[in-house]
């Protein structure tokens, strides 16, 4: 038998609380071989996660396997009883979370959750399974092996987190790991870190590997076949290079075009330097913790930024994170008041503080958060989401407010029957156009967008900064887009500030095809995956970092 | 594919999951608000009127629930006990859970220094033992249908305080409410509007236990002499005034308690098993 896993027809159905049934999976047939790794790709809700889970035999609750057979190493997952499915999990079959963080217990050190797995299964002595651990650690090219399974979840990054969730997968000699987005919540630096630590192990012990992700750039690298996925259906099925190079199916097309967003559709504004900036900062700094004797707060986060932003254009910030990206929204926006600098709108003055600035200039600057989950209060319904704002700052109410509400829904390309739904009624894709709608409500002239494509798949994404430019030329708006993502912020900005460790290292205008400078600016431009299969392999960043070191 | 089951045409009509013992304990909770609003059209006799020959006298028709140790009609004294038992409570657990949640969701908006004495305020009253307080204020200034009502609020209001102060904190920490700061809302939008709506469900739940201590705590002050006075009884007080009918097994003693237990155990069923709406719009 040559194939590790063969699934056959697979069926996964759940029964919702009224009693219907939903088939999630609609008959999957797939084999893995040995040494072999294929990519699950596809939206959200596409079944890629529910499909690579019933490899461990597990299906969520209120889901169940309804058809069809997992073969895994011989042994038909769907079959077994619970108690057999957990004895092959760990040991035949493991799984890598997407958020590490979360699989992580706080409250015990490293190396004991690593070699859990071992001790469950009785597998060897805790002994043996510490150097085992230590080994993997090494092979997964983590700083300090010896000592980092001593420390506590907490007091390693997020990329080393997520190479110690595949080191707790991998002690166990599974023959079978499912990747469950592992590098989604990660930068692009740590990224390109992680993948290789992934590629090189998983490729030496000849593990055969189901990889899930909804970025194609990343599954390029790591993959050897792709399987795309749309409502609970194989799409399409073939070598990744047939995949990127000859799909045949819309929806791959799709994938694939959303990948390149253009940076077209958009008018550049005709300013001059004469223009009054919109916004000016100047020499901003802004921290968290309580104020130090010299004025200053305990962490700084923000250390002299100055920038400015011409009315009918937009601003990119990008960085990996902890550079303090989000703290200068904040500051802007006066969440966070600043500590020192002055910010000018419009030709005037701010308050540090929200608190102290006027209604008008509340209104005139908007801020759109990363997660429309939690900037969409769950408890009102769209129509009131929306309605606020125009009460708020417009008095308008009744019939006027209603006309209002529909316009937006109108401009940000929502259904007008939504308006009665909640939050949790839509989808990521469509609370983050409300989110935006109830930004655009106010009509503000500047709109500070913190990471707000970052929570959403490939395809929904490109909607949304398709919709943005769209707006902009409608509303003749400005953006400060501030994202890790350089591909977004390519395709809408016509200045790009890169910050590294709370300062400005480099400014960047993309009309003009100027190549980074700065060894920090290289190193994020460089990390950012490219489609091309043989990208990870060839590329070299050392000489980068050793710079920045 | 549907099953039909007794509630499952309910469901389907409201749009709400209805479990069966949820059904039951509100059946019962509501014959007890139904008794307590209309005892002067059904009591059979006056509360105060002694029309048995015999005290503690067995069940029999036209004295369905025995008599009392006077020999009054227990039926008459029970339904008119509920009004006390159920009214008092009431009002006490409407006053101590609106200033409790009131003041939770300032203190978590607000936060700072008001947080901080609204906080060790509360905590120190909460540091009050709650019998002995209702002891001492009853005793003090005598024993009153309002005195009682305030006493048993302001018992409650720290518990109330602390439990929406821990659910608006999470609340607050979301970047809604951040949105709704930015845009410069007021502290009564944002409790009223944004928080209040994320909160009343477990606000509700808390109440509904709550008003189950309150009745427990009145019944134990009349139980004691300290709650309604005499010629009026709420269920405690009909207790310890029939407590010498305990030898003789009378009606008297055990109906009123049992009446105590099916208020209290329902409204704690009812609270775990409220109906739950059905998210899935698209089902036939």
């Amino acid at each position: 038998m040559t194939n590790l896993v063969e699934i056959r027809d697979l069926r996964v159905e759940a029964t919702t609380d009224s009693g219907r049934r939903v088939e999630i999976l609609k008959g999957i047939t797939l084999d893995v071989a040995a040494g072999e790794t294929v990519a699950f790709i596809g939206e959200s809700g596409s079944g890629k996660t529910t499909a690579a889970m019933t490899l461990l035999g597990y299906a969520r609750p209120g889901c169940r396997m309804s058809g069809g057979s997992v073969r895994v190493d011989g042994r038909d997952m769907v079959a077994l009883s619970e108690k057999e499915r957990a004895t092959l999990r760990g040991t035949t079959v493991a799984y890598v979370p997407q958020s590490a963080a979360a699989a992580f217990n706080p409250a015990a050190t490293i190396m004991d959750q690593v070699i859990e797995v071992t001790q469950i299964h009785k597998l060897m002595p805790p002994e043996e399974a510490r150097h085992r651990a230590v080994a993997l650690f090494r092979a997964l090219s983590l700083p300090n092996p010896d000592s980092i399974g001593d420390r506590y979840p907490h007091q390693v990054s997020g990329g080393q987190l997520q190479r110690l969730a595949a080191a707790m997968a991998l002690i166990g000699d599974p023959k079978v790991v499912i990747f469950d987005e592992p590098t989604t919540a990660l930068d692009v630096t740590t990224q390109v870190e992680v993948l290789r630590a992934f590629k090189d192990v998983t490729a030496k012990r000849r593990i055969a590997c189901v990889y899930v992700s909804h970025d194609l750039a990343v599954v390029a690298q790591i993959a050897d076949r792709i399987m795309v996925l749309r409502h609970g259906e194989v799409q399409e099925i073939g070598n990744v290079d047939d995949i990127l190079h000859r799909p045949t199916h819309p929806y791959t097309k799709e994938l694939l075009h959303a990948f390149h967003p253009d940076g077209g559709g958009r008018v550049v504004p005709t300013t001059t330097s004469h223009t009054e900036p919109l916004l000016d900062i100047s020499m901003l700094s802004a921290g968290y913790g309580p104020p130090q004797p010299n004025g200053k707060p305990l962490v700084l986060a923000v250390k002299g930024v100055s920038l400015q932003v011409k009315p009918g254009t937009n601003l990119g910030i990008i960085g990996e994170s902890g550079c303090g990206k989000s703290t200068l929204a904040r500051a802007i926006a006066g969440i966070l008041p600043a500590c020192d600098g002055t910010i000018q709108f419009n030709g005037r003055d701010l308050w540090q503080s929200a608190r102290q600035r006027s209604r008008e200039q509340l209104r005139d600057l908007q801020i759109v958060f990363q997660h429309a989950d939690t900037a969409l209060n769950p408890a009102k319904s769209i129509e009131d989401i929306l309605g606020r704002p125009l009460t708020f700052y417009h008095g308008l109410r009744g019939k006027a407010r209603d006309a209002r509400i529909d316009a937006l829904l109108d401009m940000v390309r929502l259904p007008r029957a939504l308006r009665h739904r909640r939050p949790a009624e839509l989808s990521g894709g469509q609370k983050q156009r409300v989110n935006f709608a109830r930004a655009l409500a106010a009509e503000p002239k500047l709109i500070l967008c913190d990471e707000i494509t970052s929570a959403l798949d490939t395809v929904v994404a490109a909607a949304i900064i398709d919709l943005l430019k769209e707006l902009q030329r409608e509303l003749g708006l400005s953006y400060v887009f501030i994202s890790h993502d350089l591909s977004v912020i390519e395709a809408i900005c016509d200045e790009i500030v890169v910050m590294y460790r709370g300062q400005t290292v480099e400014t960047i205008i993309p009309a003009e095809r100027q190549e980074p400078q700065h060894p920090y600016s290289r190193l994020l431009f460089s990390s950012v995956p490219k489609l091309d299969p043989t990208w990870l392999d060839t590329l070299n960043l050392d000489a980068d970092r050793m710079r920045l070191a | 594919m549907k099953t039909p089951s007794p509630t499952g045409t309910l469901a389907a009509w409201s749009g709400y999951r209805i479990n069966l013992v949820g059904l039951v304990s509100f059946s019962v909770v509501l014959f007890w608000a139904l008794m307590a609003l209309l005892a002067p059209y059904i009591t059979p006799h006056s509360v105060g009127a002694m029309i048995d020959m015999d005290y503690f006298g067995p069940m029999r028709p036209g004295l369905w629930l025995g008599s009392d140790y006077l020999g009054r009609d227990m039926l008459s004294r029970v339904i008119f006990g509920a009004r006390y038992t159920v009214g008092i409570s009431l009002a006490a657990v409407s006053i101590a859970c609106f200033t409790g949640v009131v003041l939770g969701m300032t203190s978590a908006v607000l936060g700072g220094t008001v947080d901080m004495v609204v906080s060790r305020l509360l905590d120190a009253m909460n540091s009050i033992p709650s019998k002995l307080f209702g002891l001492m204020v009853v005793a003090a200034v005598g024993s009153s249908i309002p005195v009682l009502i305030l006493t048993m609020s302001v018992i409650y209001i720290p518990g109330s305080y602390r439990f929406s102060r821990a659910l608006a904190v999470n609340i607050d920490t979301m970047d809604f409410i951040m949105v709704a700061r930015i845009r410069g809302e007021r502290l009564p939008y944002l409790i009223g509007s944004e928080i209040l709506p994320n909160i009343i469900g477990p606000v509700l739940a808390d109440l509904g236990l709550r008003f189950v201590f309150i009745v427990l705590l009145l019944s134990g002050l009349s139980f004691l002499g300290l709650g309604v006075q005499p010629p009026f009884a709420d269920w405690g007080a009909l207790v310890r005034e029939n407590i010498g009918g305990l030898p003789f097994a009378a009606p008297a003693v055990i109906v009123p308690s049992l009446a105590i237990a099916s208020l209290t155990i329902s409204i704690n069923l009812l609270i775990d098993n409220l109906p739950q709406k059905i998210r899935d719009r698209s089902a036939p």
